[in-house]
């Protein structure tokens, strides 16, 4: 219930040169629920850390608050929390055992502070000098408040990330704070851990009145939340103010195209001549006459009649942990399934133009299956196999197991995309990033260079391409790994929630990509929980789909829209098939059908 | 999403045994008196009877022989090898029992490289019990209300000791990452390469998750010049005591029989 006043507010961090934020008015109301809009680096996340007291400008060389001294930069105009300045408002709260803000960020395993779940709830009361019975009534509270499902005493270790989220939940609440502030809290859950995070969110500002700051991309889920949105634009303040539906009507257009989803606007991709080119860099050589030249862009996917396209990989009763230590004794085995399930009694089979979509909750092995999939982890029983069409490159057989293969031949054969691009940087450039897998497989630097502007110009990288992969905005950062798998022209790539964290734009501009890359021969495993994207690659791709639950595929389990019936199997498998070729061809891969905006 | 705890945590172990109860400094104490005992000097009564002292307390420790040798091994490696190197290159005296070119085990150094093993073993034992019986934030409730240690360096580090289970699973996410990637097997340089860029890596995204936390902990109160107060009460009883003086009993006991035997030496002199 705090009321929120700025005044020509504006922040910059030491070492940057442009202002974050600049020039900020705003009123919040007591009660006020807002929903903070904006390109990437337009200072939501700054806004919020401002609010919460935590952004210190030190002393200034003059001792006038104003410059950086000790401080972690510089500050301009005021902020102001019922009339108090925001970092006195924090030291206040300290002071007298409540505090007037609570910050929930976005990464669920970072934000965990201890290792019993009781001491992590506790922490936030005891720094503000609680009582300790007091403290421990309060824990108890604010637990029942976001239904949580375990003891004080339970290992914050062994906690899903929807379970982390909702800890730290009950961590602010805790604290009773008067404007509660939100940074991308549901980004990084699976939709069933996100919903039930929203839910608890909308209840708790019901009953207890608190104002609240939400920053968010995927607008639609939250705006039952909300009453107010407020857009706004780098180091330029609040350009749009109103309810949703006023903002949304006024500025709709404006919004998607700086990839925000916006409810009800369909998202409209760039109709460049070229867009079908640029979906298509994923054509591998197969070993034909025309493979590594350029052939003409927009073939359809003929790759199916090719007498030697069986399968490229079978997985059979295929059972993996992500565990290394999984094998080497029963005990430390059981402590690991105990933790974190592994998957088994997996059988299927990828097929050269095929999709398979893994989806299921958190911890249901996705991840692992992929990683197994794709040569990384090694098969606890079972095996995955690589078929002659996979194994056999340029004359070369690497033989049956992936697991098996020297990094040159697995970059070869299979690419792999993980959720957290800045995982497979190695390098320092981008052009350096792209070059790295062509490089290894020791191709002459001339078709180096080709592969490499070919895939910078297709991906819409070219002008960065001397910018360091880790300074890139997260989208560029997505595009470039995907580009980076693609660059040896793998038969097979395995992507690990692709979307994960992307703005609407990206998002279309990967759905083409991956839609060109299956249409060019290459056979493609999503895991994912993004449902909008299954969609896509069902409909567009005739995408096969694999549930898992538990670490087991669920029997006769499908993506809504999935087309084929369920396997009659007794032992739950999922074998890909080939998209029948007339639909293959018919499907046009360009943006227009990919009503990526109305799915949110 | 799971993390596993490098520290170990006090799993294998019977904590309702009077020394595992025992508060964390109690324990603490005991293992700062014999390792001080035992740095003075380096004789194989002094450490043999500590050594012997400790054994005679264990099983009050609530380690069974099979967790004991779980948590303990990097000790018993570090202990034999180095008292074999001893018995082997230290400075002969006595009987000559072996020998091959310069390499002789004479009485003087068998009972040096016994006297090496011994000391190591002694001081290493109340450390893994200490680490084996203590969970980390007991530790670290223990060293602020009980040492009076600043709050604001002790649970800095007990959340950054955290932070060490992230990054483990970070390491294996780039070990992975850069297999998928095609690099790492390219002879001795470019494996030492790609690890020196994963090692950059790591440091790039650890202090990319500790600026997250150490905003979740601001946003939480945290760093504010303030009075604290401590949901989880750490007491230094008489019980406590009683371990503490217990151990500085077994260093004197140990120190006065090296000294009786007239093997105790200052290593310093």
């Amino acid at each position: 219930m705090i009321a929120v006043r700025a005044r020509g507010w504006g922040w910059r961090y030491a070492a940057r040169r442009a202002w974050a934020v600049r020039g900020l008015d705003l009123d919040l109301e007591p009660g006020q629920r807002v929903l903070l809009l904006g390109a990437s680096g337009a200072g939501k996340s700054t806004v919020l850390a401002g609010l919460a007291g935590l952004l210190d400008p030190g002393t200034g060389p003059d001792g006038s608050g104003r410059g950086s001294v000790d401080g972690t930069g510089e500050e301009e105009g005021a902020l102001l929390l019922d009339g108090v300045p925001v970092r006195r408002a924090r030291a206040d709260g300290v002071r007298e055992g409540h505090a007037r803000t609570g910050l929930l960020l976005q990464d669920p395993l970072t934000q965990t502070i201890l290792a019993r779940c009781g001491d992590d709830v506790a922490f936030g009361l005891e720094n503000h000098a609680v009582d300790r019975e007091e403290i421990w009534r309060r824990v108890e509270v604010a637990l029942r408040w976001v239904r949580f499902p375990y003891g004080v005493d339970h290992p914050t270790s062994r906690l899903s990330g929807g379970e982390r989220q909702r800890l730290a939940l009950a961590g602010v609440l805790a604290l009773r704070p008067g404007l509660l502030l939100l940074d991308e809290p549901t980004a990084m859950l699976d939709p069933d851990g996100a919903a039930l995070l929203r839910e608890r969110v909308g209840e708790i500002l019901d009953s207890t009145g608190a104002t609240c700051v939400l920053v968010e991309h995927r607008v639609g889920q939250w705006l039952p939340v909300v009453d107010r949105v407020v857009v706004l634009e780098p180091g330029g303040g609040a350009v749009a103010d109103g309810s949703p539906r006023e903002v949304f009507a006024g500025h709709g257009t404006r919004l998607a195209e700086a990839g925000i989803w916006v409810p009800g606007v369909p998202f409209r991709p760039d109709r460049r001549a070229d867009d079908d080119r640029r979906a298509d860099v994923g054509r591998p050589d197969v070993g034909r006459p025309e493979a590594g030249s350029r052939a003409e862009p927009d073939r359809p996917a003929d790759v199916g009649s090719d007498p030697e396209n069986g399968p490229l990989l079978a997985a059979r009763a295929l059972a993996a942990s992500p565990e290394p230590w999984v094998r080497r004794s029963r005990r430390s085995r059981r402590e690991a399934e105990s933790v974190r399930p592994a998957v088994r009694d997996v059988s299927l089979d990828l097929s050269p133009g095929t999709v398979l979509c893994v989806v299921g909750p958190n911890g249901a092995g996705k991840s692992t299956l992929a990683l197994a999939l794709a040569g990384l982890v090694a098969p606890v029983a079972g095996e995955v196999r690589a078929e002659p069409g996979l194994a056999v490159v340029d004359g070369h057989d690497a033989g049956p197991h992936p697991r098996r293969w020297r990094p040159r031949e697995l970059v070869r054969r299979i690419g792999t995309v993980f959720q957290d691009p800045q995982h497979q940087f190695v390098a320092t450039t981008v052009a350096d990033e792209l070059a790295v897998g062509p490089r290894r497989l020791g191709l002459d630097p001339a078709e180096v260079t080709a592969r490499v502007d070919d895939l910078l110009e297709r991906l819409g990288l070219a002008h960065l391409a001397r910018a360091n992969p880790f300074t890139l905005s997260g989208g560029e950062q997505r595009r470039l790994s995907v580009a980076t798998a693609l660059a040896t022209r793998p038969r097979v790539l395995v992507l690990d929630e692709p979307t994960f964290g992307q703005d609407a734009r990206t998002w279309a501009e990967l759905v083409r990509l991956l839609l060109g890359t299956v249409r060019s021969g290459v056979a493609v495993v999503v895991v994912t929980h993004d449902e909008p994207l299954v969609e896509e690659l069902v409909a567009h791709g005739g995408a096969t789909v694999l549930r898992l639950r538990d670490g087991r595929p669920v029997p006769g389990a499908g993506a809504p829209g999935d087309p084929r019936p369920p396997h009659g199997d007794a032992a739950p498998s999922a074998t890909p098939r080939r998209p029948d070729r007339a639909a293959a061809a018919g499907q046009p891969v360009d943006g227009s059908r990919i009503p990526a905006g109305e799915a949110r | 999403m799971t993390v596993p705890d490098v520290l170990g945590g006090p799993a294998a172990a019977n904590l309702g045994a009077p020394l595992a109860r025992a508060n964390p400094v109690a324990k603490l104490a005991v293992a700062v008196a014999v390792s001080a005992a035992l740095v003075l000097t380096v004789d194989v009564v002094t450490a043999g009877v500590a050594l012997a002292l400790e054994a005679v307390a264990l099983p009050w420790c609530g380690l069974g022989p099979w967790a004991l040798l779980r948590r303990g091994w990097i000790v018993i490696v570090g202990a034999v090898p180095a008292g074999i190197t001893t018995a082997m290159w230290a400075v002969d005296s006595g009987a000559v029992l072996a020998g091959l070119g310069p390499m002789t085990v004479t009485e003087g150094s068998l009972l040096a490289g016994a006297a090496i093993t011994l000391r190591v073993l002694a001081i290493g034992l109340p450390g893994v019990v200490l680490l084996a019986t203590t969970d980390p934030t007991d530790l670290a409730d223990a060293l602020a209300q009980n040492l009076r240690l600043p709050h604001r360096f002790v649970l800095a580090a007990l959340a950054a000791m955290r932070l060490f289970g992230v990054l483990a699973e970070e390491w294996r996410a780039l070990t992975m990452a850069r297999r998928a990637r095609g690099v790492g097997d390219g002879g001795l340089g470019g494996r030492l390469r790609t690890l020196a860029g994963q090692v950059f890596a790591l440091l790039v995204l650890a202090v990319r998750r500790a600026t997250v936390l150490a905003t979740a902990m601001e946003a939480r109160g945290f760093g504010v010049a303030a009075r604290r107060t401590w949901a989880r009460p750490s007491r230094f009883g008489p019980a406590d005591a009683v371990v503490a003086l217990g151990g500085v009993a077994l260093a004197a006991l140990a120190t006065a029989a090296g000294i009786a035997a007239g093997t105790w030496n200052l290593v310093l002199t």
